[in-house]
């Protein structure tokens, strides 16, 4: 096992330096999601208009990698339609099963090794389950 | 440092395992603790030599396996001060013992305008039976609110504590603060109008000498997977007149005394409780673990638990960037922490990375976390086979943890 597997300087910087973290001034949808297990909790608020992801901010606290994830989540997903938005969400929760991607992750891909480490896998779908969950909701 | 033990690591052998490259540092016995070789012997031997059901059968084997859990029981209530074995319930664990005490007995006898008082400091399993309790019965559930070090506000429990109490429920040693709470006092108070004390003995009845009458309790919940035993056993001991006046929550074989069509009447204690084929290689194992920690000594285990705790704490208070919870002194061979701006998490990993096995997380205490303001802690937790160097072992591993975010 190595760390460095795990902890990809693309994964630091997004937890260092998160994306589109904060609030939407208007947002259409927001949805939280807890990881009961070890109390992550994440926000998303989302903007939908015309089929497509116009806008979107995460905000709450986790450990580096489900808040590299959300950072990295929100920049693969903004602009794109809400069918693209669930097809990488879904894409990458297989991805970390050792599936490969049928869609551009662009830096989520950098989490790979997460697959590596099975408790970690939670922390890096909280924000991909959470935007599921916030598409699906409509 | 002169430590109460001597080294006992190779009493247990997956203390010789090497993660990740390292020596295994086993520190996350308040999650569960390891087991001696003793112990995976018995139950190896109960099951290769005597395996069989209990209670029921009169061949030979049935009446061996009928005579060592009856020993097992014996050898629990005498650990504990218990004034007999018939007081020792075999249960599954802490979680188990307590949801029996709120619906055997609380459901029993709780009213509306009755209160039930408990601590911000208590694990979810002695808290969350007895919300569902009040919510069931119309009790009000009453905290005792904590000392800025962490320590129970006494002042608050003799304010909290008032003629409407029937039950006070509390840890007797925190799993997140470490600190050990003062349940003699708080039981006198209970006592004195009228009401019961529940303890919560998950991380006490392993790391200090346990005498029921002394510490004033009513009921005592524990479980054997922290003090060397099995997972799957634990224990309720009640004041044999309590156990007596609640009902059962479980039904079915072994627990009667006589059925018919329409009703049945229970067995005697302890039997009432314990519904079905129990678990009897666990209480077996049990036994083993309680013959294993008899012999080290658990006046020997509560100072060095003590000194291993309160080293750790001053160790890693000293560390920049580092902040650790609860009191300094007295504290329990544990030590919750966090190193600045790196989630908890991410801490154990890099631990781990270094054959260090600590625990990360809200330690299934919410309420706890939010009274700290921490979504999350490290923990380090300690027993009897732990030495100054596996402290060492957690202080490099902080260092290594800071090199390696950068701060």
């Amino acid at each position: 096992m190595n760390l460095d597997d795990l902890y990809r300087e693309t994964i630091l910087d997004h937890n260092q330096s998160p994306r589109n973290q904060g609030h939407l001034e208007h947002p259409s949808k927001t949805v939280g999601l807890l990881n009961p297990t070890c109390g992550d909790q994440i926000q998303l608020e989302l903007l939908v208009a015309g089929g497509q992801v116009a806008d979107i901010r995460f905000n709450g606290h986790g450990c580096s990698i489900s808040m590299a994830s959300a950072s990295m989540l929100t920049e693969a997903v903004k602009g794109h339609s809400v069918e693209h938005a669930l097809r990488i969400a879904q894409s990458f929760k297989k991805f970390l099963m050792g599936e490969s991607s049928p869609v551009d992750l662009g830096d989520l891909a950098m989490l790979k090794g997460v697959s590596q480490f099975p408790s970690r896998v939670k922390c890096a779908t909280l924000a991909h389950n959470a935007l599921e969950k916030g598409l699906a909701e409509g | 440092m002169t430590l109460a033990l001597m080294d006992r690591k190779a009493d247990f052998p997956i203390l010789t395992r090497t993660i990740n490259g390292h020596r295994l540092t086993y520190l996350d016995s308040a999650a569960t603790s390891q087991k001696p070789r003793s112990v995976i012997a018995a139950m190896n031997r109960f099951y290769e030599e005597t395996n069989a059901n209990v209670l029921r059968s009169v061949h030979t084997l049935a009446e061996e396996s009928t005579e060592a859990f009856h020993r097992a029981r014996v050898s629990t209530a005498e650990f504990i001060g218990a004034a007999g074995s018939e007081e020792v319930v075999f249960t599954r664990g802490t979680t188990e013992s307590l949801n029996m005490v709120a619906r055997g007995w609380g459901d029993k006898f709780l009213k509306p305008g009755d209160e039930v008082v408990v601590s911000p400091m208590e694990h979810h399993s002695n808290l969350i039976p007895w919300q569902r309790l009040c919510q069931r019965t119309g009790a009000r559930l009453r905290f005792i609110e904590l000392n800025d070090d962490g320590s129970l506000a006494m002042d608050h429990a003799r304010a909290v504590i008032n003629e409407r109490t029937r039950l006070a429920a509390l840890s007797r040693i925190s799993n997140v603060l470490g600190t050990i709470n003062p349940i003699r006092e708080i039981a006198d108070l209970v006592h004195t109008v009228g009401g019961i004390m529940v303890v919560d003995g998950a991380q006490s009845v392993p790391h200090e000498p346990t005498a029921v009458a002394e510490l004033g309790a009513d009921f005592l919940a524990f479980s054997g997977h922290k003090m060397c035993g099995p997972t799957g056993i634990g224990v309720l001991w009640g004041r044999a007149e309590l156990l007596d006046a609640s009902d059962p929550v479980d039904f079915g074989g072994e627990m009667i005394s006589y059925v018919n069509r329409e009703s049945a009447t229970w067995a005697d204690l302890p039997h009432k409780f314990e519904a079905g084929t129990p678990n009897i290689a666990g209480a077996i194992g049990l036994a083993a673990a309680i013959e294993y920690l008899n012999e080290v000594g658990m006046a020997n285990i509560a100072q060095h638990g003590r000194q291993l705790g309160e080293t750790a704490y001053q160790r890693l208070s000293q560390l920049p960037g580092v902040a650790v919870f609860g009191p300094p002194s007295p504290r329990a061979a544990l030590v919750a922490f966090n190193i600045d701006k790196i989630h908890p998490h991410d801490v154990a990993q890099v631990f781990d990375s270094r054959g260090v096995a600590i625990r990360a997380g809200h330690h299934c205490c919410q309420p706890l976390m939010h009274w700290l303001h921490a979504a999350a802690t490290a923990r380090a937790s300690f027993y009897l086979y732990n030495q100054p160097d596996d402290i060492d072992a957690l202080v490099d591993a902080v260092e290594a943890t800071k090199r390696y975010f950068t701060i």
